[in-house]
């Protein structure tokens, strides 16, 4: 493959998406297929063929349209865009012969395109959602894919690539931020004859599907990305490390990954260059602990998922102790816009610490479920009110959680705070990977601390002891809190635990673990002391309760 | 490959399906790296990893025993037993915990008589927890016979796992 070829590729399929008139696009990512998006396309294709559509009226399964809550949804692209939410076998017959047959929309399943929900929000990982047929690797060309990787390949030297992502201020989206091109160099300049590329896709955080949905929705500008990461960095081997929980993902990856070999744009002599580049798939088994990147590299080798103390870090000795780029799916899907755009455009977008977008996944008490993507720096009010529409009739927003069991909740006081790294870390919360939760005044917060921790300690693997023996306790100490058996004592030393366990854990897992019961503590203290058994005889007084 | 003749010798049940894990870990080249990509499929094959299962592995794969079952349970996925003739999944994903399904749960449990992770006395029904399927947005989710179910409520919880009950008991008679 040359990049004519690719050029000519991309021409023909745009001339094929020209013969037809309109296009329905159904959602195929997996929040809408368990809704029903199945027989919805069952459907379709069947009213299609009655009304002899076939000729100009083309059904493509897409990626994630964002409102999954309103699911399934489908998208019909003629004159004009019309977005149908809540469709089943019966409106989809509807809107064959309604829509697409007399040009009558189907009013009362309609969503406002241009309302709040999309209008806040600025897509670079998800421009190709509710564009391309997340199966076919020609739509994805003609959607200006691979031509990044063209451009790498041929024109640029791996310095110059490193430079661009550099320039861009491009930060690891997993959740830490550390910059992407500091990362990328590091490795290139560690001398070994063998170096390897791994993308973190074992999205573990309860409550965040981000990384689903774009392996879901557009496999390729994963691919893409970390095949110019391979280019930059001299290595030759990438492995994506999903999952299992994901089958679909997984599927849509195996498809994808079969496609681009077949096209030449991966395997060997890539663009007719002498870069030569091999993507395989590493299926995870279920441990969150897999997510920190050293124990993720064992985990792709075949052993159990324990870290190990850092350094070396994995951009010195990672996989079989060569030198290895780690990134998320989600910093990946940024390079191919980032080449194909140039530096300046990407540094423009969001904060000047953090340029770019961040994808979220949008969920719990709030009336607009679903994947967002939102510029850096937006006001956390906006994401929830605006974009989220606020939390549903009758309840009122207590806390949003970020970063999972890994993070902290930030309350209605500080809901103007902009989302980018470093000032949610004021708050004691994190970005995470991009799970956000929010909280009406019926969850406890001190049940929340319990189900984080919960979480953390049958996932905690055992290698340390302040992870290992300090997440139970604490969670015993939890425990006590809500049954209402614990004294002042016992929630000062909970404090401290905490900070001990924080100060002294190997990995991120037991560092941050003891975050979530922090950051309640700082914010809904009431919470806690309230449940405290009082020792009548040394309180009397209410108020002043615990230190 | 004498090494694997020799292994079929040691499992003389003539069972065919060791035939299809032999292709796969021949396609990995019997490599030690690939012991978590072998022992999904034997899990796919096999519904559960039994102990001599994993010592066929470790044998095929030339590694100690022990490597193979602590890989085997340290990784929620594997099952070291045999599950119910039905599953049903609840996810426990914050999204779904802050949309109730704790209430679900708890109904579950006392309806099947079981704890969340065991399978009921007769064998029909396998109560599991998940770590977020990412289907967060039609919280809580529960996966009932792999097919999701979105919204769930506790009393339609309760009804599809009557059902089954139902379908046992006619089966039966």
């Amino acid at each position: 493959m040359t990049i004519d070829e690719l050029r000519e590729l991309a021409e023909n399929e745009r001339t094929r998406q020209k013969q037809y008139i309109s296009r329905i696009l159904y959602c195929s990512s997996a929040g809408c297929l368990s809704g029903g998006s199945d027989s919805v396309k069952a459907e379709f294709k069947k009213a299609i063929e009655e009304k002899g559509l076939g000729k100009t009226c083309e059904l493509v399964g897409t990626g994630c349209l964002g409102l999954c809550g309103e699911g399934p949804l489908v998208l019909v692209q003629s004159a004009d865009m019309t977005l149908y939410q809540h469709v089943d076998a019966k409106t989809a017959r509807r809107i064959v012969e309604e829509h697409i047959v007399s040009g009558k929309k189907v009013e009362e399943c309609q969503i406002d395109v241009n309302g709040p929900f999309f209008s806040s929000q600025k897509k670079i990982v998800l421009e190709n959602m509710g564009k391309i047929n997340a199966e076919s690797i020609e739509e994805y060309i003609a959607a200006g894919g691979y031509e990044a990787l063209a451009k790498a390949v041929t024109e640029m030297k791996p310095e110059e690539l490193i430079g661009e992502i550099r320039k861009a201020g491009l930060r690891g989206r997993g959740g830490a931020g550390y910059p992407t091109g500091l990362k990328w160099d590091i490795v290139r300049k560690s001398v070994s004859e063998q170096k390897y590329v791994v993308c973190n896709a074992d999205e573990g955080d309860p409550g965040a599907f981000m990384d689903r949905s774009v392996l879901e929705g557009d496999p390729h500008r994963v691919l893409e990305g970390m095949a110019m990461a391979g280019y930059a960095v001299g290595a030759n081997q990438g492995y994506v490390y999903v999952r299992a929980e994901y089958p679909l993902a997984i599927d849509r990856l195996k498809l994808a990954i079969k496609h681009a070999e077949k096209l030449g744009l991966l395997g060997n002599r890539i663009f007719e260059s002498q870069f030569s580049f091999h993507i395989d798939i590493r299926i995870g088994a279920g441990a969150f602990v897999c997510g920190e990147e050293t124990a993720l590299l064992r985990s792709v080798m075949g052993r159990r998922g324990r870290p190990k103390p850092r350094p070396p870090y994995p951009s010195e000795k990672g996989l079989w102790d060569k030198p290895t780029v780690i990134n998320n799916v989600e910093t990946y899907a940024n390079i191919a816009p980032i080449v194909r755009n140039g530096s300046a455009w990407f540094a423009a977008i969001g904060t000047q610490k953090s340029p770019g977008t961040k994808v979220f996944a949008l969920a719990g008490k709030i009336n607009r479920t679903g994947l967002i993507e939102v510029p850096m720096g937006i006001p956390l009010r906006k994401v929830i009110f605006d974009i989220g529409g606020g939390t549903p009739e009758g309840s009122e927003f207590k806390a949003a959680q970020t970063g999972g069991p890994s993070g902290g909740c930030i309350p209605k006081e500080h809901l103007d705070i902009p989302v980018d790294y470093e000032s949610l870390q004021t708050v004691g919360s994190i970005m995470g990977s991009g799970g956000m939760i929010v909280m009406d005044s019926t969850s406890d917060m001190v049940d929340v601390a319990k189900f984080f921790m919960e979480f953390c300690m049958d996932e905690s693997c055992g290698k340390c002891i302040p992870c290992r023996v300090g997440t139970k306790h604490i969670y015993m100490m939890l425990d006590k809190v809500i049954r209402n058996e614990a004294t002042e004592e016992d929630f000062a030393l909970l404090q401290e635990l905490c900070v001990m366990v924080k100060e002294t854990s190997l990995c991120g897992l037991g560092q941050s673990a003891p975050n979530p019961v922090l950051s309640t503590i700082r914010f809904f203290k009431d919470e806690y002391t309230v449940k405290l058994k009082r020792a009548t005889e040394f309180v009397p007084d209410e108020g002043n309760g615990a230190q | 490959m004498t090494q694997q003749d020799g292994k079929k010798s040691a499992h003389p049940s003539g069972d065919n399906r060791f035939k299809l894990l032999d292709r796969a870990i021949t396609k990995h080249q019997a490599s030690g790296y690939s012991l978590i990509e072998i022992l999904h499929v034997a899990q796919g094959i096999f519904g559960f990893l039994e102990n001599d299962l994993l010592m066929y592995v470790a044998n095929a794969l030339k590694l100690p025993p022990s490597r193979v079952y602590g890989v085997a349970t340290f990784y929620h996925f594997f099952r070291l037993k045999p599950q119910g003739e039905h599953a049903f999944v609840v996810c426990s994903g914050t999204a779904c915990y802050v949309k109730g399904a704790i209430e679900i749960q708890k109904v579950l449990e006392h309806e099947c008589g079981c704890k969340f992770g065991e399978t009921t006395k007769d064998g029909s029904v396998s109560l599991i927890t998940a770590r977020c399927i990412g289907s967060c947005g039609l919280a809580p989710v529960g996966v009932l016979d792999d097919v999701v179910a979105p919204k769930l409520t506790p009393d339609e919880a309760l009804r599809r796992v009557r059902l089954w009950k139902e379908q046992k008991k006619e089966v039966a008679a």
